[in-house]
């Protein structure tokens, strides 16, 4: 055990894995970085640098620099996986799905049903999301919920280093397609993170804070946001539960339902666009499965409607806050 | 050289307009004051000045991340983008799109644009409308040879072959995309790429802003006579990182120092026409001087501008959830 950031522990993770098992590759647009140059030739390790060090140790068969072709990087991972490989595809900013869905969508999430259950595609592609970068409109959506729509794809968004070494782990020995969500502005974060392979199961919700009075749910960057809100309005007398999703396809219903049923009082916090989020699809898990326990209407925090502002000034206007959360639950409570 | 003087002139100050706003937002950005990701367009200005000069305010140009020099050669307000990348309400986009989204549409700048490969459709969807509407103008494409490896460049390509668009693809080949060399992820060649879709493909030196710049007015000739759509494979470097904060290790130091003392548009273009007696250095000294003015009062304003307010995060949309 020591401390490590959410970059070291992927990066760790990575290798652990390379090292584990040959078929294990990474592609992506400058995961290794100095590809046909007379410099560096580890010179970026994809922009925040998590993938560094793995071409020097694997060599360039195993850790692939491709062109700009989001649709072929995609579809090779995917190919590859569906024959043989255990392919690590770095798509950087998850806005640039926009390039390569079909891949995605309609080749890799629907081999396993649609070939009548004799494929598997073990295939992991990491992504970065989310704002607070002043990246704008084309480099700071969340869109996890457009993948948690699409049967056959997984989805994992862990909030901490410890969870994003375990699950990236499982992600790469996972035998379906994972979509693995980093947050761009939580690469720094330490945390204490085994040195050993371990794995994290999908579908297993972890409670990180116990609370009586409200139930905040969270995913991915917004889990510190809750946890911080939750440490905050103790001195006020307040305990709120905090429930990290950690997975958003498979979902952990039953943890969500535990902390509606102990609480009575929940607000979702879902850093994504208000309509047809994860937010609005918990909110309707509660109300089919645990009306009866709820003392207080389901509230959501989210960002407007509306693209993702450059403007710093809009851009925290934008984000969900913790004055946001801290008020809605004193309505809810009051 | 077929330019008048007056010609020239704009040339000189277009170039200059690029590279003052280029070092200021160089500087401004290593200070802590910019936020966001810039892209710098500094040692390609005989590019964008070298097109554009061949369009008027109704021709289109789209663009890319790497936009500000685009910009300004099709006429964009340098105060406007300057405020715009601080963030500020006065900016060409209100604050909402920054160094990646500037765009003037009275100008005829389709927008830069944050996805590698997203300007070459929209450029054969403007292409059509001058088509169809009859206008005789013409649509640009300024891409990169990163994104001329998108599905998007090829698929555009056949597209505007296939329904003789007016429209021109310029690929600005400044040898890298991000941390990749061209010479890598370029298969086969990009003059050869054109020429498979049918297209009139031709490589041209980007550090000679009259190469650019007859190239281009052949291509929006053929264009304007209904002769199809051109590939200009222009060859040019760009003198900062792929983004401010790059640490540029792929890079050798004596590839950036041959960059700036023998690649440097400006200073080609400044000896061309000095030697030649077109202009008078004491005129270019005129220029380079009230150019840098502008920019510094640019910058200066952009500080002292206003940042947006709560009620402008919801304008611009139709409906307020
Ligand atoms: C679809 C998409 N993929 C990847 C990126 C990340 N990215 C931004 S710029 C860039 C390199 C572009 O290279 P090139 O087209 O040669 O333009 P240059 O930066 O050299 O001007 C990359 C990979 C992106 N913005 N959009
Ligand atoms: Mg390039």
């Amino acid at each position: 055990m020591s401390k490590k950031t959410f970059r070291e522990s992927i990066n760790e993770a990575i290798k652990q894995e390379m090292r584990r098992d040959e078929n294990v590759i990474v592609l992506g647009e400058d995961v290794a970085g100095g590809a046909g140059t007379k410099g560096d030739q580890d010179a970026w390790g994809g922009p925040m640098a998590v993938t560094k060090g793995l071409a020097p140790e694997f060599g360039r068969e195993r850790v692939i620099d491709t062109p700009i072709t989001e649709s072929a990087i995609i579809g090779t991972a995917a190919g590859a996986a569906l024959t043989g490989l255990r392919p690590i595809a770095d798509l950087m900013f998850v806005d640039f799905m926009g390039v390569c869905f079909d891949q995605i969508f309609n080749q890799a999430g629907k081999f396993r049903y649609m070939f009548g259950g004799k494929a598997v595609t073990p295939l992991t592609i990491r992504t970065m999301y989310g704002g607070g970068l002043r990246a704008a409109s084309q480099h700071s959506q969340c869109l996890y919920p457009i993948f948690t729509h699409i049967p056959g794809l997984k989805v994992v968004i862990p909030s901490n280093p410890y969870d994003a070494k375990g699950l990236f782990v499982q992600a790469v020995r996972d035998d379906d397609p994972v979509v693995f969500f980093e947050h761009k502005m939580m690469y720094d974060d330490e945390g204490e993170v085994p040195d050993e392979l371990y794995t994290i199961p999908f579908g297993e919700a972890n409670f990180t804070r116990e609370g009586k009075d409200v139930a905040l749910i969270s995913m991915g960057r917004t889990v510190n946001l809750c946890n911080q809100v939750a440490d905050e309005i103790k001195k006020d007398n307040i305990s709120c539960s905090v429930l990290d999703l950690r997975t958003l396809s498979p979902l952990d219903e039953d943890s969500i339902l535990e902390a509606v049923e102990e609480t009575g009082r929940v607000v979702i916090v879902d850093e994504s666009s208000p309509r047809c989020n994860v937010a609005t699809d918990i909110s309707a898990l509660i109300s089919d499965k645990a009306f009866s326990s709820l003392k207080a209407p389901v509230k959501m925090i989210t960002p407007p409607h509306t693209p993702v502002p450059f403007s710093p000034a809009l851009e925290d206007l934008y984000l969900p806050s913790a004055d946001n959360i801290k008020k809605t639950i004193s309505n809810i409570l009051n | 050289m077929q330019l008048n003087r007056e010609e020239l002139i704009k040339a000189y100050q277009g170039m200059c307009r690029i590279r003052e706003f280029e070092d200021a937002v160089h500087e401004e950005f290593a200070s802590g004051a910019l936020p966001g990701f810039v892209h710098l367009y500094a040692g390609e200005e005989a590019s964008a000045m070298g097109i554009c000069l061949n369009l008027d305010d109704q021709d289109t140009i789209a663009s890319t991340h790497r936009g500000h020099g685009h910009c300004i050669a099709k006429g964009c307000d340098s105060k406007g983008m300057m405020k715009e990348l601080f963030g500020k309400k006065d900016g060409i986009c209100g604050g909402k799109g920054g160094s990646m989204h500037i765009a003037d549409l009275t100008k005829g700048m389709l927008g830069a644009n944050g996805i590698v490969g997203g300007g070459p459709p929209l450029t054969c969807g403007a292409a059509l409308t001058f088509k169809t509407k009859k206008t005789g103008n013409v649509a640009v494409c300024f891409l990169g040879d990163g994104a001329s490896n998108q599905g998007t460049t090829a698929e555009s390509i056949n597209m505007a072959s296939i329904l003789k668009l007016p429209a021109i693809f310029v690929v600005e080949d400044n040898g890298y995309a991000e941390a990749t060399s061209s010479d890598y992820s370029v298969g086969g060649n990009i003059v050869d790429r054109g020429k498979a879709y049918g297209l009139h493909a031709e490589k041209v030196d980007g550090t000679d802003f009259f190469a650019v710049h007859q190239a281009a007015k052949e291509a929006v000739e053929r264009a304007k006579n209904n002769e199809g759509p051109t590939l200009l494979h222009v060859k040019l470097s760009r003198v900062y990182g792929h983004y401010e904060g790059d640490a540029i290790t792929y890079r050798l130091d004596e590839e950036t120092k041959d960059i700036k003392e023998n690649k440097d548009p400006i200073k080609i273009f400044k000896r061309k026409v000095t030697e030649s007696g077109l202009l008078e250095e004491s005129q270019l000294e005129e220029i380079e001087k009230n150019i840098k003015k502008e920019i510094e009062e640019a910058v200066s304003e952009s500080k002292e501008a206003k940042y947006p307010v709560e009620s402008d995060l919801l304008t611009d949309v139709y409906v307020k959830y």
